[in-house]
């Protein structure tokens, strides 16, 4: 479409605008993340004697030291290090099941359908739409019948439950593509259930599986109303504990310190989109079009 | 394909390992979807009928928690914020998507490099976004400082701490977040849209602006829709980015249903009204999102 477009858009003064347009757009997306950075490389002086967009003089790093190490989330004063190790110890297994389980289900529902198969697959679909404060408090109750103390195990749970919706759907509709004559000849041959799947499916899966991956290590990572519910104290995610830090008011405001410990907060997501943007963006669409 | 119909049962060990294995590697899921959505959206009604405060009571209590939820201000106004908010975060991400997926649409120089910088926002978690914007809208130090400093001294900008528009901070920074998003989404229906149609058009003789009000515009139909469905979805359970920007304040001015519903539910000790403000939050959500799928679903079997 562009192509036809392009000759009736060759004025050069129109285009210089859309250009300019395009920059300043791009400069506005960058500039909180411009923001964030050089604020928490400066001095807390030099914040208050310079602007938003006023370099630092000298480098300073003690901000980022603070905020892992010592800033003050509440009554603790640890920094953010160890909710960053809580999010990654509740993420990697989260991330490793939701994935494993609905590469499965997505197995099932394109090439072991049963009846009533297609009905799940809708029931699940629509699952996708719920506001999850609708099944929150229910949620916390069977945690407690459970005695499921442990909030690393308890965020995983949820994340697992809650995850495999979208699991589900991105291996469903990438296995509906795949010709339904390749799993027929495997049995043919002798091949059963498990076989099919390791041997023929789930090689040619790595990029299903890239998305699938990045969409539920975003998801994990930036969730924050499961984490805010269902763990407590020392046991917080990420997202939690720079919250906390924010709105812990204890003696000067270190604005510095918030904005390092929200780059920390960023950086696993922020270099997952840098690796893998091209499947980032897929997971949002295929997320988007919902069956 | 079918695979298991295919298998005359009782044959062999494998074939019937090949008829039970698959719904038993599924049924796990079945079960989590059953219980974890459906069962568990009944059991919140439930709650929602019933005397629960502190701890869940399952004496039954009518509509008592509906009446004390709907006699409630607060409850009101957190409607009214959301409203507000949903409206403009959705309306505006949408324009600003649209705009930016034609314009990149131009055979631009350097487009995969312009997408990566609209569409990283998407990776941030809305606490990293709400931190951020905190401190960028901060009235002493933040935007109105810069501006002072670049000498429009009269500048004021304190959208955060005045209750009569704190809400439009938190659509600020919501467009900020989505609505690269939403460009991304535009930018493949732009790229699915059928060469021929728009040759034609030019060699009738229409003009760009008309070209891309009746033919291009319209045909992104169903981009709009999904769309729209994810925003308006965001918007409703919308609940970290106030936490983190505004926590819901100055007062009560952004609180939204989302914060209602955790407090009553989780800090205050008052699981019934919780629960009842949790149905309305899927009603809602429900109300948006229903009237435009069965539309949508009838407009397809009409073909």
């Amino acid at each position: 479409m562009a192509n036809a477009v392009q000759a009736r858009s060759q004025f050069s003064i129109g285009r210089t605008l859309i250009y300019a347009v395009l920059v300043v757009m791009a400069l506005w997306y960058l500039a909180p993340l411009y923001v964030m950075l050089t604020t928490s490389l400066k001095s807390l002086d030099e914040i208050r004697a310079g602007n938003l967009l006023s370099l630092p003089g000298t480098v300073h790093f003690d901000a980022w030291q603070t905020a892992w190490a010592s800033a003050c989330t509440g009554v603790e004063c640890g920094g953010v290090k160890g909710f960053f190790g809580n999010s990654l110890k509740m993420m990697i297994p989260a991330v490793l099941i939701s994935t494993l389980v609905g590469a499965f289900n997505g197995y099932i529902l394109s090439m072991w359908r049963f009846k009533g198969s297609d009905t799940f697959f809708m029931a699940l679909l629509i699952g996708t739409f719920l506001p999850f404060q609708v099944v929150i408090l229910p949620m916390a109750q069977v945690m407690g019948m459970l005695g499921l103390e442990n909030s690393t195990g308890r965020l995983v749970l949820v994340h697992v439950v809650y995850g495999l919706q979208f699991t589900t759907l991105f291996f469903r509709n990438y296995y509906v593509t795949v010709p339904g004559e390749l799993v027929k000849a495997a049995r043919i041959d002798g091949a059963g259930f498990f076989r099919i799947f390791f041997k023929i499916l789930l090689p040619l899966s790595i990029p299903t599986i890239m998305v699938c991956m990045i969409w539920q290590v975003t998801q994990i990572w930036n969730d924050f109303l499961f984490g805010v519910v269902f763990s407590s104290g020392e046991s917080q995610p990420m997202t939690v504990g720079l919250n906390n830090l924010v709105n812990t008011s204890t003696g000067v405001k270190q604005y510095n310190v918030d904005m390092a410990a929200a780059i920390i907060a960023a950086i696993p997501t922020l270099v997952v989109y840098a690796i893998g943007s091209k499947y980032f963006v897929r997971g949002l669409t295929a997320g988007a079009v919902k069956g | 394909m079918t695979a298991s119909r295919q298998g005359a049962p009782g044959i062999s060990l494998g074939r019937f390992a090949d008829l039970v294995l698959p719904k038993l590697v599924i049924a796990p899921t079945v079960l989590t979807c059953l219980i974890g959505f459906y069962g568990f959206i009944g059991w919140t009604a439930w709650l929602s009928f019933t005397q629960s405060r502190l701890l869940p009571n399952y004496e039954w209590a009518g509509i008592e928690r509906y009446e004390q939820l709907f006699g409630d201000d607060r409850w009101w106004h957190s409607m009214q914020h959301l409203a507000v908010f949903g409206v403009l975060f959705v309306g505006i991400s949408l324009i600003v998507g649209l705009l930016m997926a034609v314009l990149l649409d131009q055979k631009i120089r350097g487009e995969g490099f312009l997408r990566t910088i609209y569409l990283y926002p998407m990776a941030l978690s809305f606490i990293v976004t709400g931190t951020a914007w905190k401190w960028i809208l901060n009235p002493g130090l933040g935007l109105e400082k810069l501006m002072h400093d670049l000498g429009w001294s009269s500048f004021v900008f304190d959208w955060i701490i005045n209750p009569d528009t704190a809400i439009y901070a938190v659509v600020l920074a919501g467009v900020w977040q989505s609505s690269g998003f939403v460009m991304a989404l535009f930018l493949a229906g732009l790229r699915g849209i059928d060469d021929s149609i728009i040759k034609a058009a030019q060699i009738d003789g229409a003009s760009l602006p008309t070209i891309y009000a009746r033919i291009i515009i319209p045909s992104l139909r169903p981009v709009f829709l999904s769309a729209f469905m994810i925003l308006a979805h965001i918007a409703v359970k919308s609940f970290d980015l106030v936490m983190a920007l505004t926590g819901g304040g100055p007062g009560f001015a952004t609180d939204l249903p989302s914060i209602y519903m955790y407090q009553h539910g989780f800090t205050r000790g008052q699981l019934g009204l919780g629960a009842a403000s949790a149905m309305m939050m899927l009603f809602t959500a429900c109300a948006v999102v229903m009237p435009l799928l069965y539309s949508e679903l009838r407009r397809e079997k009409r073909g």
